[in-house]
């Protein structure tokens, strides 16, 4: 669970402070699948920074699953993404000369709890629920196609089930109808699987895949409605 | 972050670039392989040499004639060594009054033409008594050595040197038996000694020993002795000895100043000392001629880590997301240029080693290949891939996460 209290960014350009993020709050609980929208400029990424624990907010509070994460140093930060966070972003990300498997075995190396035995087995698990055929799970990932490319990377945010899926413009390097297939990806792993998903975006076409839209604009939130 | 892991990451990420580590890991062979070969080719000099200076007997002092000293307005002095004041007397007597000898080996030395059927050389005559070769380590490779009994009776008795030997009577020819003549008188050839080595002036294989008492009688007509060779108890004994000789040869000459003794004392010891000292040097310039290569081996890792750093700014992005901390990166990157070094040292030491031998091999150099000199490289060669791989390891780690997943 999500409780953002009245969050804000300022940056300090040269002097010039710029706030990016001007007291921003809501609250998003397990199992939702939520959009963010806003054109850019509005703050949306660096609220995805602050949320995917790679960025601290200037003043407000951030609680995930009720723990205070607002003033955490680094390496605490990296144990949460680590944990409670999966990433996916517009450019996949992918290690291009690594293979299918290996790349989306990547996170057990900083979550190292779980066996090297069952990395496999999870890896497997993951692929299946992003619906990648088996026989491509030992091609090397630059062998892939877009859409393929992007499901791997989803397989890889969520194959040692963090608490939260965090996407970033997903689609925004695919075709609308490859970009159609990773979101209802996405829908499926919410429908089916309960994951909480978080999808950024600045377009209205996928922000409607998501059941509930947080609009923000100029460091604020201007909506916030339920599908 | 597991162990496993990272020997794992490190092994796909340098044989993703196959190429470059290959190259990366050629820099670092030449550096290691030459540091050892030149430190083999040092170290080797001065094992030959202090073979060379052991192969002459061990804790051994050697008393030499000084220069020639004359009472009276007369100071024309001769070289050191000519004069011949020791005498077979102080030989008798520093075997009989200096505490923790072991023997004591006068020798009578003489150039001589000598001849034998039909063939004849110019070699050394060593005028010896029975101690000396137990003194001065020598083998006898057939026959008998020079006996106390020879030695009272004055017997015409000579063993040869192997080189003398074969000028004499041929290569390997057996010599026992035969007859040489030096100075129109005639001596039975007894024994012949073990090769030693060595060539040139001085050699101990170009020679001929005869008893001591034989040489004093026929060929210098004296008992002054060419030098006193005294083999001490044990090494610890050496300073000891070569007061008490110096002190009883004083009292004898009855000289009260040592600056002005008519004898010198060669210490063995500080034969070695010095001559290791040379070796030593010339070892240690021989290894920071090498040592440069290898420090631009080391430079070569530095810029292909920092060219990967640069590469891979993305991919430390996204590791960093994955929840890489910064020391999991620093790992990672050090562990990467720790691996080439490490495999270019291994590379390094059998070249190294073959090149140690090939020089040996091609140019009859002594060379020698020692586990100091390997533990030397392999602690330097993961020295540094640390010290070179630091630096841009921690500069990977330092990147702000949101920064190098933007990284284009």
């Amino acid at each position: 669970m999500i409780v953002i209290d009245n969050v804000t960014k300022t940056y300090n350009l040269s002097g010039n402070p710029l706030t990016v993020l001007k007291g921003v709050s809501f609250k998003i609980d397990n199992g939702e699948f939520v959009a963010i929208i806003g054109p850019s400029g509005s703050g949306k990424s660096t609220l995805m920074h602050i949320l995917g624990a790679l960025d601290r907010p200037t003043s407000g509070r951030y609680f995930l699953d009720n723990q205070d994460i607002s003033t955490l140093n680094d390496e605490e930060l990296a144990a949460i993404r680590s944990q409670k966070i999966g990433f996916v972003f517009q450019s996949f990300n992918l290690l291009s000369r690594a293979s299918v498997l290996r790349n989306v075995t990547l996170p057990f190396i900083y979550d190292y709890k779980t066996p090297r035995a069952e990395r496999l087995a999870k890896a497997g698990a993951a692929l299946n629920a992003v619906g990648l055929d088996e026989d491509r799970w030992n091609h090397l990932s630059n062998q892939l196609s877009g859409g393929q490319m992007q499901r791997v990377a989803i397989a890889r945010a969520l194959v040692n089930n963090p608490g939260i899926l965090l996407a970033d413009e997903p689609t925004g390097n695919l075709d609308s109808k490859t970009g159609e297939i990773v979101l209802q990806t996405f829908g499926k792993l919410n429908e089916d699987h309960g994951h909480t998903i978080i999808l950024i975006t600045h377009d209205p076409n996928v922000a409607r895949f998501a059941k509930r839209t947080i609009e923000i604009k100029d460091g604020q939130i201007v909506l916030d409605k339920l599908k | 972050m597991l162990y496993q892991d990272l020997l794992a990451e490190t092994f796909f990420s340098l044989s993703s670039n196959k190429s470059r580590s290959a190259l990366t890991i050629l820099g670092i062979v030449i550096g290691i392989s030459s540091v050892i070969a030149m430190i083999s080719v040092g170290q080797g000099a001065s094992k030959d040499i202090s073979d060379r200076i052991s192969s002459l007997g061990t804790n051994l002092l050697v008393v030499m004639p000084g220069s020639q000293r004359q009472t009276g307005g007369n100071i024309v002095r001769s070289g050191s060594g000519s004069a011949t004041s020791l005498t077979l007397e102080d030989s008798n007597a520093i075997k009989a009054s200096v505490p923790s000898i072991m023997a004591v080996a006068p020798t009578i030395s003489s150039r001589k033409q000598v001849t034998s059927k039909g063939q004849n050389t110019n070699t050394s005559i060593y005028g010896i008594d029975d101690q000396y070769f137990i003194v001065k380590s020598v083998d006898l490779a057939q026959g008998i050595g020079i006996t106390t009994a020879q030695v009272s009776a004055r017997a015409k008795v000579a063993v040869l040197g192997p080189t003398t030997r074969d000028d004499l009577f041929g290569v390997d020819a057996d010599a026992i038996g035969s007859k040489i003549r030096i100075w129109s008188q005639e001596y039975t050839v007894v024994g012949v000694t073990a090769a030693k080595g060595g060539t040139g002036f001085g050699s101990s294989d170009d020679l001929i020993y005869i008893p001591i008492s034989t040489a004093a009688q026929y060929l210098t007509g004296s008992q002054s002795v060419s030098n006193i060779n005294v083999e001490a108890a044990s090494a610890k004994d050496m300073a000891m000895v070569q007061a008490g000789v110096q002190a009883l040869l004083l009292e004898r000459h009855h000289i009260a100043d040592s600056l002005s003794a008519d004898f010198s004392i060669l210490n063995q010891e500080d034969l070695l000392s010095s001559a290791s000292s040379v070796a030593g040097t010339m070892t240690l310039l021989l290894g920071a001629i090498a040592g440069i290569s290898l420090i631009v081996g080391g430079i070569g890792i530095m810029n292909m880590m920092l060219t990967t750093v640069t590469e891979r700014t993305r991919e430390i992005g996204l590791r960093k997301s994955l929840g890489a901390n910064a020391s999991d990166i620093v790992a990672q990157f050090l562990a990467e240029s720790v691996s080439l070094t490490f495999i270019g040292g291994v590379i390094g030491i059998a070249l190294g080693w073959s090149a140690a031998y090939a020089i040996h091999y091609f140019s009859s150099l002594t060379t020698a290949v020692t586990w100091s000199s390997v533990l030397l490289a392999v602690s330097i060669s993961a020295l540094v891939g640390i010290v070179f791989g630091y630096y841009p390891a921690k500069r990977a780690a330092k990147l702000d996460p949101i920064e190098a997943l933007r990284y284009q």
